[in-house]
């Protein structure tokens, strides 16, 4: 059997060890052989600095808690939904929304690197990134959860979706109590980026 | 058979720590410039998202474990171009020159940035073997976790489910297989299933007996139970 050749003398040591030299040395390469556009550079990150964010996945969010039809279809065929709003793209060419209801709480996970629905969260939190998060969320996900202040009532099932391949999912929190007669806008405003990735919960109504 | 990567149910990391909600910030300069470059050189289409995976997940142990997650990336971006034959190692050990490369012409413009990221890699094909399974049906994963194709070589299946007994929530359709897709075997497209393990089946001691883990598996991680 053929076996993985590209396990010794990674190249990658050819390059400076201080990683912010690393990143401007293969830039600079990469840039003076015509191979990348500083000027789309720029475009990238603002696109993921200041476009892309949890505001996106917010915005289905509140749609779905208040337009029993659209949370039907989101449940059903979330890709084609969230698509109609311009939020598929990379990293989130198959979306599937997971509902929480008293029984069931839905938590987000990748084990295996970091898979996130970028174009619905933006980029990921470190935390979402760490050994600690990778390592527990599947093992431990109710010590995980008091990590970010949350406790759950023993009858709440947990179920903890690891991102094995490129399905990302989305979590549809509970609507808060309190919130009945929010419009749109507001309700958006109660939902955050964790309670989408199942970490946390949304906002309640001041 | 693992890779330092497989961490799913690992002891010993500690806490998690929060973070502040709304767009997550980046913890230095240069970890934008690093996710920057690296979409753009991918963009190149010299290699697929399964290879990008496979380069961060070769990197040594300790490498992999002292790295910081924009670290893995720039370390298997170099490692990604030469080992494609879009650079060099002489491109990487001595101060470029202004030679315009070949693939320069594929250069991703500013103009075309959103529209690639808009455009995404879709990952399911048409066609492809049958589905073997159907929701309700009980399955089990395969023992050990390891690529079938290549020794040593890239899987999703982690460790930590392997050998377990589970139940089909769902077929996803007909998706690329990362074993053979990783390793430039082509797309190998199979059936590929949102698959719920119970956390007893999965720990010795599962924090609540109605917990659940899930996980998306292709159909030949699978056999019938």
């Amino acid at each position: 059997m053929p076996h993985d050749h590209h396990d010794h003398d990674h190249p990658h040591a050819l390059l400076p060890p201080d990683p912010a030299l690393r990143v401007k040395a293969l830039e600079t390469i990469l840039t003076r052989k015509g191979l990348i556009d500083p000027a789309a550079l720029d475009e990238i990150l603002d696109t993921y600095q200041n476009r892309i964010g949890p505001q996106n996945g917010a915005d289905v969010v509140a749609r779905a808690w208040s337009d029993p039809a659209f949370r039907d279809a989101l449940l059903k065929d979330a890709t084609a939904v969230v698509a109609d709003l311009g939020y598929y793209g990379r990293q989130g060419e198959h979306i599937e929304v997971v509902e929480n209801t008293p029984d069931t709480h839905n938590m987000v996970v990748c084990t295996l690197c970091s898979c996130y629905p970028w174009p619905l969260l933006g980029i990921p939190p470190g935390w979402y990134k760490s050994d600690a998060y990778r390592a527990r969320a599947v093992r431990e996900p109710r010590r995980v959860l008091a990590d970010f202040g949350v406790t759950l009532p023993d009858t709440t099932a947990v179920r903890v979706w690891d991102s094995t391949a490129e399905v990302r999912y989305l979590v549809l929190p509970m609507r808060p109590a309190g919130s009945d007669g929010m419009d749109r806008a507001a309700l958006a405003g109660l939902v955050t980026r964790d309670s989408m990735i199942g970490t946390g919960l949304p906002r309640s109504p001041e | 058979m693992t890779r330092v990567h497989d961490m799913g149910g690992r002891f010993g990391d500690g806490p998690v720590v929060p973070e502040p909600q709304g767009i997550a910030q980046f913890g230095a300069d240069w970890h934008p410039r690093a996710l920057a470059v690296t979409l753009a050189a991918g963009a190149l289409g010299q290699w697929n998202i399964d290879m990008s995976r496979r380069a961060r997940e070769n990197l040594a142990p300790k490498d992999y474990a002292r790295f910081s997650y924009y670290e893995k990336w720039i370390a298997a971006l170099a490692d990604l171009l030469v080992e494609t034959g879009t650079l060099s190692r002489d491109d990487l050990r001595v101060a470029a020159d202004d030679s315009r490369h070949p693939l320069s012409e594929r250069a991703l413009k500013a103009e075309r940035v959103a529209s690639v990221l808009a455009r995404g890699s879709p990952a399911d094909r048409p066609g492809g073997p049958a589905p073997a399974f159907s929701a309700g049906q009980k399955v089990r994963s395969l023992r050990p976790a390891a690529n079938r194709l290549i020794e040593g070589g890239h899987t999703r299946l982690p460790a930590y489910a392997s050998g377990a007994l589970g139940t089909v929530l769902r077929l996803h359709g007909t998706h690329v297989l990362p074993d053979s897709s990783a390793h430039g075997l082509g797309d190998a497209a199979e059936p590929l299933y949102a698959v719920a393990f119970p956390a007893s089946e999965l720990w010795a001691q599962p924090e609540n007996p109605n917990d659940e883990v899930i996980l998306d598996l292709w159909q030949s991680y699978l056999e019938p139970a």
